[in-house]
């Protein structure tokens, strides 16, 4: 993964390239250099035990949190940092909310607007931060709404939807801005048992479609099967990686084999 | 009935700028309630600080003293500073002011509870996609800001709607003074007050119906099917 291992084919390029990020919160250093270079179609799955920092992690990378060091780069191009008073600092936001418009969220709790239709919430970005007439926004809504099933519902309010539609519908609105990498933070940690699958099912399909995608999960037996490297987070660092069914079958950390067998009883 | 019919216009005059006082009222004092609750909300100490102290003096004291110190008090402050006549403060800028000053102070309150009613996570969506943090404002918190405070701001409009009677102490022409010139000049005062009274009752039931249909319409996304 990082660097040019023998077994990553050299003419794929490098889609998302994060190098060495660190962040504390107060004298609580919560990441303490991890780095991570996904392919294009590569579909990393993190996982770490509760507190380990994966969220964290993942809200570096498009700077919701702003990381205290380290460097993120999508398709080469650097998110340029500068300092002030000792802290780390975007040196452009201009250019952090470009960025962004590129690498799409779900998050675990949806997080849709809850003032808008779902049809709306698929469109905003597109018009708003991407600039599209509203004309193709709503095709494109549409098409991608009716990719995740839940096209019908297009006229009715979050609140009116079930969990595993209301996430699904966020895959929706991540979708529509054509996203170069998606980033996924425990999206099925919040549904209730009998509605992971739906959603789970939705993502095995990007995955299949090839999709560049950055997910943090639970869920063991969805990773080993859709992922294509799996990182292990603990205590900041990078605990454990590799292709999930070699590290999964012969952990190289006694931390990870022990989350593996808390996780699978 | 006659007198009324012979007032009608004055009375039709006075309630134009009853009305003005109020809309423009309800307008300012909406623009300075949400940055009071701003101000309230910011991470600056002394920012928040201030806005909380001057929203408590705000409702802490009558209205009507509001008004009193605003107009009399900064007439004695202009004429100390300027010399005596050089600018007056006018019925019309001290009733507006003083009405502004505490729509404003209880509105941010309104406001303020509104503001954090919206889901931060709502906010963080919204910059995960790149909109911009003006643009996280407009498009995602404040019609969320809006719909909560609506009900809220509705009783803020019907008590000021009706505090601007408190202007025509003052010397403003408005409906109030006009309905009491008239009953003092034709000496009857039951049917000007009650000409008066009722006019305000129109408007404030009007206010109200209004305020419901706005309600309505905002409040979409809470329906359940
Ligand atoms: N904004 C914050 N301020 C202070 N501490 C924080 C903040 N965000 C996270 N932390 C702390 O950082 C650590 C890592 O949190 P993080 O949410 O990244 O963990 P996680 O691996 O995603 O856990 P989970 O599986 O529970 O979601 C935790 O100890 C958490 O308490
Ligand atoms: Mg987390």
């Amino acid at each position: 993964m990082a660097g040019d291992g023998p077994s990553a084919p050299r003419e794929i390029p490098v889609a998302l390239d994060v190098r060495s990020i660190r962040k504390s919160f107060g004298s609580h250093e919560v990441l303490k250099g991890i780095s991570l270079a996904a392919r294009e179609h590569d579909v990393v799955a993190i996982l770490g035990s509760s507190g380990s920092g994966k969220s964290t992690f993942l809200r570096c990378i498009n700077l919701l949190e702003t990381p205290d060091g380290g460097e993120v780069r999508l398709k080469g191009e650097l998110i340029r940092m500068r300092q002030r008073g000792g802290m780390l600092v975007p040196a452009d936001m201009k250019q952090v909310d470009r960025i962004r418009s590129r690498l799409s969220m779900v998050f675990q709790q949806f997080n849709l607007w809850q003032h808008m239709t779902i049809l709306e919430n698929v469109t905003a970005a597109q018009i708003h931060v991407l600039g599209r007439d509203r004309k193709s926004a709503v095709e494109k809504a549409e098409a991608m709404l009716a990719k995740v099933g839940v096209a019908d519902k297009r006229g009715h309010y979050p609140g009116q939807l079930s969990g595993g539609q209301q996430q699904r519908v966020a895959i929706a609105r991540a979708l529509a801005m054509d996203p170069e990498v998606m980033l996924f933070d425990e999206p099925t940690s919040a549904l209730d048992p009998e509605l992971v699958n739906e959603v789970l099912k939705v993502m095995r399909d990007l995955a299949a479609e090839g999709r560049t995608m950055l997910i943090v999960t639970h869920e063991m037996g969805f990773a080993r099967e859709a992922a294509s490297h799996m990182l292990f987070l603990h205590q900041g660092l990078v605990e454990d990686e590799g292709p999930p069914r070699e590290i999964m079958a012969n952990p190289n950390s006694e931390r990870f084999r022990q989350f593996l067998s808390g996780s699978l009883k | 009935m006659e007198d009324l019919v012979a007032y009608l216009p004055l009375l039709i005059q006075g309630l134009r700028l009853t009305l003005l006082l109020a809309v423009s009222t309800m307008l300012l004092g909406l623009v300075l309630g949400m940055l009071l609750a701003l101000a309230k909300l910011s991470r600056h100490g002394w920012l928040a600080r201030s806005a909380f102290v001057f929203t408590n003096f705000m409702r802490g004291i009558p209205e009507f003293l509001v008004l009193l110190m605003i107009y009399f008090g900064g007439t004695q402050v202009l004429d100390t500073a300027l010399g005596p006549g050089v600018v007056n403060v006018s019925p019309w800028i001290a009733g507006l002011t003083a009405l502004t000053l505490v729509f404003a102070a209880y509105a941010s309150e309104t406001i303020r509870g509104a503001y954090q009613s919206v889901p931060k996570g709502q906010i963080e969506a919204a910059r995960a996609y790149g909109f911009s943090a003006w643009q996280a404002f407009r498009i995602v918190q404040l019609p969320q800001i809006w719909r909560l405070a609506l009900p809220g701001i509705g009783n803020l409009w019907q008590g000021s709607l009706k505090d601007t009677a408190l202007v025509s102490i003052v010397g403003l022409d408005d409906l109030m003074r006009k309905a009491n010139q008239a009953a003092q000049t034709t000496r009857a005062p039951f049917t000007f007050y009650m000409a008066a009274a009722l006019i305000f009752l129109v408007l404030t039931l009007l206010s109200m119906a209004i305020f419901t249909r706005l309600e309505k319409r905002a409040s979409k996304s809470d329906r359940r099917t």
